[in-house]
């Protein structure tokens, strides 16, 4: 049994955890040890200990600071968010479900369709763009953008490995027949792409989910996830190799097609869970949508914000940058145009294959004859 | 988890705040009890905070105070074991093979081995502050790497074996929050989220740093600043633009430029963005308007 005065010491990581900070047991005994050094003299002393062990970033200090006066002040705090919790976007990582859910729709009319969303099943028409994303498929791996890895690998060129050299040399009495040679492994970069498949969307959502397809198929690490009022993970279901098959899945386990736009509120939810998140680390991110935003864009500028400190490379597929004297006219698209990397057209299939990895390279893989 | 109440004296956030004061830093207290309860703790002490705030600079006095000699390494994108660690010097190796003949030689001794900054902090821990600069700019597999090293203070040479540091190193780690730092390293350290100091304290920093600088002048800077960092600026000044507005000023100031010229003249020094520039300058005047 653990003394009464420590209780709050032990209850405040369980509330931070609570609230979405991390707050790992090894931390909880630091900041006991950090508190016991400083004194305490006042409850000063215990805030700056919880501040330095569990360190809040500068954007949710207040949000902590409120967590240790409930705790340490037994100072009451309201709670925001609860009460809009119900309007909040969902995630939903769909993955685990796929076999159970039927290839084919079912209920076009959407039986759980809500007054605030329309959630229903949509079919794609077979795709006559076989061939267009078959050569996409073909030139990805060449495209794809790769990083260095911490590794070595021996090689027939390059660089000189004096390390293995003097090893030989040692073993053959100082003499080096062949100089070994080394240069850095490289591997694929992950590859993130997230759908907006708002009602705006509608025309291009097919196009996008095939292309996405391509991706987590051909790509060593991708993932999909498709936003709209909701967050959905297809990377799953976009795995199968059939491709009319993986898109009837993935319009499965999508309940919210063509439904309103909550980019921002959707991007925040997936950067919210930390699994989530993590795919966006280091990755070439692929966003498709027309940054049409309803509401203010404060919510998506900053959500892009965030997704802009994880990412490698954002790029921005838009149907309206397709217009050569395409502006960005909204106050969303303004704003984040500066955390974007690059803008491109991606009206069709055609134009967001290209976009991607680039005209030559298509027409090298052969998709136009 | 071993835990030193007093390091070189120092056994208190306010003892540290003093001796740093006297290494010609100003610590505010939070940064004081951070840095006192990684020292006390034997954790590393990560720094965050937009650039010229005086990261490096808390880095450089603790180090003053503690008595011990800054290894730095400045990270970026590539950076590899042999820059971070330790590389064997190969030539004097093959000369050594060479000029050994039948005679035995240590060819894993002590000579050939090229210590880098992480292996130099390993070696003597009593003697040495490791600061690893800007570690939002390398990428995340020095940063996985760095994982291993920072939790248990060892690193493994094949040939030789693991090194250990008989005591926890003094480790400082600094990040302009270009990009998002991974959990489990944040979670290593104690954190510090540094940021523009008050008005009084910038004021007295300025002073401190900058001995020709009058003091009206000083507060006249801070203030101008003070509304510069209000506006909606891609490269706001830091600390270090303000103390170097400040002396550029003065300079200007003595060879016979008027007050609220040699602020203008001397914008350059705090704004180092063009667009940033053409943005401001309208309403330059304005804002100097109270610092004259």
């Amino acid at each position: 049994m653990t003394p009464r005065a420590l209780d709050p010491f032990l209850a405040f990581p369980r509330a931070l955890r609570a609230e979405g900070f991390r707050a790992a047991p090894a931390q909880t005994e630091d900041f006991l040890a950090a508190v016991g050094l400083l004194g305490p003299r006042s409850i000063q002393d215990v805030r700056r200990a919880a501040h330095a062990v569990f360190g809040p970033g500068p954007e949710r200090r207040q949000d902590f600071d409120d967590i240790f006066d409930m705790i340490f002040l037994g100072r009451a705090v309201l709670a925001p968010g609860e009460a809009t919790s119900e309007e909040a976007p969902q995630a939903f990582d769909a993955g685990e479900m796929e076999e159970l859910l039927p290839p084919e729709e079912e209920d076009p009319s959407g039986s759980d369709a809500t007054q605030r969303e329309r959630l229903f099943a949509r079919a794609f028409a077979p795709a006559d763009d076989a061939a267009l994303l078959a050569a996409f498929a073909r030139a990805l791996p060449r495209t794809l953008p790769r990083r260095r890895s911490r590794r070595f690998e021996a090689t027939g060129g390059g660089l000189a490995d004096p390390r293995r050299a003097f090893r030989d040399m040692a073993r053959r009495d100082g003499e080096i027949l062949v100089l070994p040679t080394r240069r850095r492994r490289s591997r694929q970069r992950r590859v993130l792409v997230l759908l907006d498949i708002s009602g705006s969307m509608k025309g291009g959502t097919a196009a996008a989910l095939g292309i996405a397809h391509a991706m987590v198929r051909t790509a060593e690490r991708a993932e999909a996830f498709t936003l709209g009022t909701r967050l959905t993970r297809v990377t799953r279901a976009l795995r199968r190799r059939d491709r009319d098959q993986a898109l009837a899945l993935a319009s499965g386990l999508v309940a919210d097609w063509d439904g309103g736009t909550r980019l921002g509120e959707a991007l925040s939810v997936f950067l919210a869970v930390p699994r989530f998140a993590s795919f966006a680390r280091g990755a070439l991110v692929i966003v498709v949508s027309d940054g049409l935003e309803r509401g203010g864009p404060e919510a998506l500028v900053d959500a892009m914000r965030r997704l802009r400190a994880l990412a490698w490379r954002i790029v921005w597929l838009s149907p309206l940058a397709s217009d050569a004297s395409y502006r960005p006219e909204t106050g969303a698209m303004r704003a984040i145009l500066p955390l974007i990397d690059h803008l491109d057209a991606g009206h069709d299939l055609a134009a967001m294959a290209a976009s991607l990895v680039g005209d030559h390279a298509l027409r090298r893989a052969g998709a136009f004859r | 988890m071993p835990v030193r109440r007093s390091i070189a004296g120092i056994d208190s956030p306010e003892a540290l705040a003093e001796a740093m004061r006297a290494a010609q830093y100003i610590a505010d207290e939070g940064l004081s009890t951070a840095a006192y309860l990684a020292l006390a703790l034997g954790k590393p002490l990560l720094l965050e905070g937009a650039p010229g705030v005086g990261k490096t600079e808390a880095a450089k006095a603790l180090s003053a105070v503690l008595g011990r000699e800054m290894v730095r390494l400045q990270a970026y994108e590539g950076l590899d074991a042999s820059a971070a660690m330790y590389e064997w010097n190969f030539p004097r190796q093959m000369l050594a093979i060479r000029q050994a003949g039948d005679a035995y030689v240590n060819l894993y001794g002590d000579d050939f081995l090229i210590a880098r900054p992480m292996l130099l902090a390993l070696q003597r821990p009593r003697e040495r502050l490791l600061l690893i600069d800007e570690i939002d700019r390398s990428d995340h597999e020095f940063e996985a790497f760095l994982l291993e090293f920072l939790s248990d203070f060892s690193l493994s040479i094949p040939e030789r074996g693991t090194i250990r540091a008989s005591e926890p190193p003094v480790v400082v780690l600094t990040s302009n929050r270009t990009r998002e730092l991974h959990e489990a390293l944040r979670r290593r350290c104690v954190y510090h989220w540094i940021g523009y100091p008050d008005p009084q304290l910038e004021a007295q920093i300025v002073m401190m740093r900058a001995s020709s600088v009058a003091r009206d002048t000083a507060h006249r800077v801070v203030a101008a600043v003070g509304k510069l960092r209000a506006e909606p600026l891609a490269k706001p000044p830091g600390v270090a633009e303000t103390v170097e507005w400040a002396e550029a000023a003065t300079l200007l100031n003595a060879q016979g430029a008027p007050w609220p010229t040699a602020f203008a003249r001397a914008i350059g020094v705090a704004l180092k963005d063009q667009d940033d520039l053409a943005f401001v300058a309208p309403r330059l005047d304005r804002i100097l308007q109270g610092a004259a």
